[in-house]
């Protein structure tokens, strides 16, 4: 698992790369935590390079976009592969995170 | 066992205590328990603070003096660490749901089933012994690894460890718990007029804080399952009482459905599980409609939409986790929906339930090969004989 991150108009995007699964869901959350800066008011999860996510790993991104929420900034994900996007669909997550297919789709909803 | 296991009987009824020792006589005998009683709470307490041996009290809840709901919340006083389980009008909700946020870990409805109360009574106690252990690993600051080690345990003392024996239907589950993680568990509850309630469920975490979610949303199921008929309220009940007190931001998946075995019918609701695969006994096998909820424990105030389909004769139906699923071999791909119609596809259904559940687990470590076992592998299957 590997986290980048760069800014595109008004938007943070983190790229996460690899598999999120229970041994490093915690390591995960806290590593796209420590790249959003205060003043970040919308923040893009990139999922494009995401091979996998587990149980354990929806709820980091539950956490991350909770902690956003509090704050009042967006959260969205966008470029999930097939097989995440249908995990997303069955766990009804797709109802309370909004998906986009691109980083530019994503910019743009968010009004970036 | 070295000792027998002291049970603390509270109830105003004279009867019951000739009733459990006599229904109860084998297990004295044997040196399994050993059974003191109170006829109010008021005497409860009094028990428990001259005798530290009791290990768990089992209480009724209208009784003079001092009621079960008042006990329950005095125990902790005396012993944070004892366990209770509260005996109930059938389909009490009320009481039921002020008993379990007073922490109680079960309930038994009345008129009492002593073949149920021994296997709640053993369960309790299996998980009371987890508990001490737990915290005596606590207390030694152990590495994180044996915390892991009780969780799992823990998620083993509440699966069932006896199915249904009915000439109509047979339902056979099993767990296979992945080394570090404790997520899955599966439960077979009886529900009133014969029908029976078959739930599967996945949480998200591992470790002891999601064993003990496990516990609750397990006691929080079978409590809301026997008042309430229809699957969707079910979930959406659980998923209220989950949401009002959820500070973890943990959330389980659950699949529950409720089989009618007078006509065939199973209805089902999904929060944010997967599909269950229906096999006819032609061998054709189909994925159920998902019926579009969310994972319960995230949301407050869901509505939850259930679907009905009638299984024949011969039919099957699994249930599943996405330990199954999502297994994967060394060359990284992954088992998928696919491979689990594959098992089904195109056999005569002459399976047994066993035979189902057999199947998928002996396919899944085939598939596997050496590759290491991720997630818990859940799959629990109910067939309709013929």
């Amino acid at each position: 698992m590997d986290i980048t991150s760069h800014r595109m108009g008004d938007a943070l995007i983190v790229s996460a790369e690899g598999r999120v699964d229970g041994a490093n869901a915690r390591k995960f959350q806290k590593a796209v935590e420590n790249v959003i800066a205060d003043g970040d008011q919308a923040v893009i999860l990139d999922m494009e390079n995401l091979s996998y996510i587990s149980s354990a790993g929806l709820r980091s991104i539950l956490l991350i976009a909770k902690g956003l929420q509090k704050r009042n900034s967006d959260f969205a994900v966008c470029a999930l592969q097939d097989p995440i996007r249908e995990v997303f669909r069955i766990v009804g997550f797709d109802k309370i995170v909004s998906i986009h297919d691109s980083k530019g789709d994503a910019v743009k909803a968010l009004g970036g | 066992m070295e000792h027998p296991y002291k049970i603390l009987v509270v109830d105003d009824e004279p009867d019951l205590e000739p009733l459990m020792l006599q229904r109860m006589r084998r297990h004295i005998r044997k040196g399994r328990y050993t059974f003191v009683f109170a006829r109010n709470g008021v005497e409860a307490l009094e028990r428990l603070n001259q005798d530290r041996s009791i290990d768990m009290v089992l209480s009724d809840i209208n009784m003079p003096q001092m009621d079960g709901l008042t006990l329950l919340e005095q125990i902790p006083k005396v012993d944070p660490n004892l366990r209770s389980v509260i005996i109930s009008a059938y389909g009490d909700m009320k009481n039921i749901r002020t008993a379990m946020n007073r922490g109680a870990f079960d309930f038994v409805t009345k008129p009492v089933d002593f073949k149920d109360l021994q296997i709640t009574i053993e369960r309790t106690l299996s998980h009371m012994q987890e508990w001490r252990e737990a915290l005596s690993y606590r207390d030694r600051l152990v590495s994180i690894q044996n915390e892991l080690e009780v969780a799992s345990r823990i998620q083993q003392s509440i699966l069932p460890s006896e199915f249904p024996d009915d000439l109509r239907y047979q339902v056979h589950g099993h767990m296979e718990p992945a080394r570090d993680v404790g997520g899955d568990f599966f439960d077979i509850l009886d529900l009133d007029k014969g029908r029976i309630g078959l739930a599967i469920a996945d949480v998200s975490d591992k470790g002891v804080p999601a064993a003990l979610f496990m516990m609750s949303c397990r006691t929080l199921l079978k409590g809301v399952a026997i008042g309430l008929s229809e699957p969707g309220a079910v979930l959406a009940e659980i998923n209220q009482l989950l949401n009002e007190d959820n500070e973890t931001f943990l959330f389980v998946t659950v699949l529950y459905a409720v089989y009618d075995p007078t006509n065939g019918e199973f209805t089902y609701a999904s929060g944010g599980h997967d599909a269950p695969l229906l096999v006819r006994s032609d061998g054709t096998a189909t994925l159920l409609p998902l019926t579009d909820g969310i994972a319960l424990g995230v949301v407050p105030n869901l509505k939850f939409k259930q679907h009905t389909i009638t299984l024949e004769p011969g039919d099957t139906v699994v249930l599943y986790t996405d330990g199954v699923t999502e297994a994967q071999n060394n060359a990284g791909q992954s088992f998928e929906v696919k491979g689990l119609h594959q098992i089904f596809a195109g056999k005569m259904s002459s399976v047994s339930a066993r035979d189902g559940t057999d199947s998928v687990f002996r396919q899944v470590r085939d598939f596997m090969g050496d590759a290491a076992q991720f997630d818990d592998i859940t799959c629990l299957t109910l067939h309709r004989d013929q």
